[in-house]
């Protein structure tokens, strides 16, 4: 069970759209490349595609996911090497096919021919809990629940987490399927000022354990939008210090929980006592 | 007059479809319904309440051996919705109705879907022989969890979108964010107790109050909930 042999399947999961699942799973491959990892992520919103974008990779795309099931193309065809990180690649997936086209055999072949090539497997869960999203966590040995701190998102979540517990290869062997939370677009003042779930309440109501807490920033925003993820594109930042947390823990590594905290502090009070 | 001319005209009739169980009897039926005795005292009640159709394809009956049936499983507690397969006189008003162009259908009933979505609990309850369903994980949002036999207790939390349905009382040592619904096979006595009270709706037989209906002050600490002649009483536990 030495680290080198054993590929991780990851899924990163949510249940609800606009969370930051295609976010984090960028951020996060790319945060376990510059660590030394061989790491693939595999895009598995089907028809709603993404992270192609997210990582700039959209115009190199040839063979998609969908390609590779039918037989179409083979493997190595449909993968794309990041131009930063030699590391890291992606395996795109279809725009114009829809969710009906995986298959579970197909799915279950593609990641057993990932797991001899890759340290790590990360895969981009889409919203919801049909086909797309169930396939995604199926073959799944680890999980990331992305959530925001709000009640809607905590409770579909919630839901997702038990779909994990049932539904997924491992769940079946009876083993326990490996979870982690990710909180994301976490406002230090909304949540001092009680706008938001505080942390303690998120981890009360999902009982499960803590992987990070990435406060909302526009550079993440700045970052998809160049198509470089966080973790490339501005590794200093707090998102992006905050993301190479998570994968350290993500990694076994035993690291202090930081809770943002309100950075522009002196700032706001300045200006808010002269906004009042 | 016009006026029952437009009722007439507001009068629509809607298709559905819904999901029962359906049993296959194979003859000879004395020994058929000696297997369904053996399988129903492993779980008694489950059928109860549950509709459940009658594919009589294996078994040539007449239409007299069918109302025999009918009436040996209804006392057995299973209702029969409708039989299939059979191609007696569909307008025989002692029969019960013909049914056609039935799909088959992953179970994925509340019960079986929660034996299998909380996986673990499941083989405990075949294993104890005492009436109650100990769940030592958390019960997650849009979980079922249904136990006509007796009591369900849990030991975590019940999120909220998830539901708990017992025959006898819930006892819950986590929070409670969803839906108890306790006395579900008939019982007055039974009662609904909870650590922490954040629940959606609470069911003792067939009365119940949605979460709108009760005190906010009873909210986030231990309650517990119980009939009182016909009214759903709610109060806190120090």
């Amino acid at each position: 069970m030495s680290e080198r042999t054993s590929a991780r399947v990851v899924v990163v999961t949510s249940g609800k759209g606009g969370v930051g699942k295609t976010t984090s799973t960028a951020a996060i491959g790319a945060a376990l490349a510059r660590l030394g990892d061989k790491v693939v992520v595999v895009d598995f919103d089907v028809g709603l595609r993404n992270l192609d974008l997210v990582l700039g990779a959209e115009r190199r795309v040839v063979f998609d996911l969908i390609n590779v099931i039918n037989g179409v193309a083979k493997l190595p065809q449909a993968l794309i090497r990041d131009k930063r990180l030699e590391n890291l690649y992606l395996l795109p997936a279809s725009q114009t096919r829809d969710k009906e086209a995986l298959t579970e055999d197909g799915v279950g072949k593609v990641i057993g021919e990932l797991r001899e090539k890759f340290d790590w497997i990360v895969c981009d869960s889409p919203a919801g809990i049909e086909r797309g999203a169930t396939l995604a966590m199926r073959h799944a040995d680890t999980a990331i629940i992305v959530t925001n701190p709000e009640v809607s998102s905590v409770r579909d979540s919630d839901r997702i987490i038990g779909l994990l517990d049932a539904k997924t290869e491992k769940a079946e062997r009876g083993e326990c399927m490996d979870k982690h939370l990710l909180i994301t677009r976490y406002h230090p003042w909304r949540a001092a000022r009680g706008e938001m779930l505080s942390i303690e309440d998120v981890l009360e109501i999902l009982s499960v354990p803590l992987l990070g807490i990435i406060p909302e920033s526009e550079e993440v925003l700045r970052a998809s939008n160049l198509g470089s993820p966080v973790t490339i594109n501005a590794a200093l930042s707090a998102p992006a210090r905050a993301y190479f947390d998570a994968t350290r823990r993500l990694k076994g590594e035993q690291i202090a929980m930081e809770i943002p905290s309100e950075s522009r502090s002196l700032l706001t009070k300045l200006f808010g006592r002269k906004a009042a | 007059m016009s006026g029952l001319i437009l009722q007439r005209q507001s009068l629509t009739f809607r298709a559905r479809s819904y999901t029962a169980f359906v049993f296959t009897p194979q003859p000879p039926i004395a020994d058929w319904l000696e297997v369904l005795d053996a399988t129903l005292q492993r779980s008694k009640g489950f059928f109860a309440g549950h509709p459940v159709a009658l594919d009589l394809s294996a078994a040539a009956l007449s239409a007299d051996e069918v109302v025999q049936l009918v009436a040996d499983l209804q006392a057995r507690n299973v209702r029969v919705l409708g039989i299939e397969g059979s191609d007696l006189n569909a307008g025989d008003a002692v029969l019960p109705p013909l049914l056609r162009g039935g799909r088959v259908q992953d179970l994925e009933l509340p019960e079986l879907g929660a034996a299998a979505e909380a996986a673990q609990p499941a083989p405990e309850a075949k294993q104890q022989e005492a009436a109650s369903l100990l769940i030592d994980s958390p019960v997650r949002s849009g979980q079922s969890v249904a136990f006509i036999e007796g009591d369900v207790t849990v030991l975590g939390s019940v999120a909220s979108g998830a539901e708990i349905i017992a025959g006898g009382s819930i006892h819950i040592y986590g929070t409670l964010r969803g839906q108890a619904m306790a006395g579900a096979a008939g019982s007055r006595r039974a009662r609904i107790f909870c650590h922490r009270f954040e629940a959606e709706l609470l069911a003792i037989g067939p009365y119940y109050k949605t979460a709108d209906e009760i005190e906010d002050s009873l909210r986030r600490g231990p309650i517990q909930a119980w009939l009182d002649g016909n009214t759903l009483k709610i109060s806190p536990m120090h």
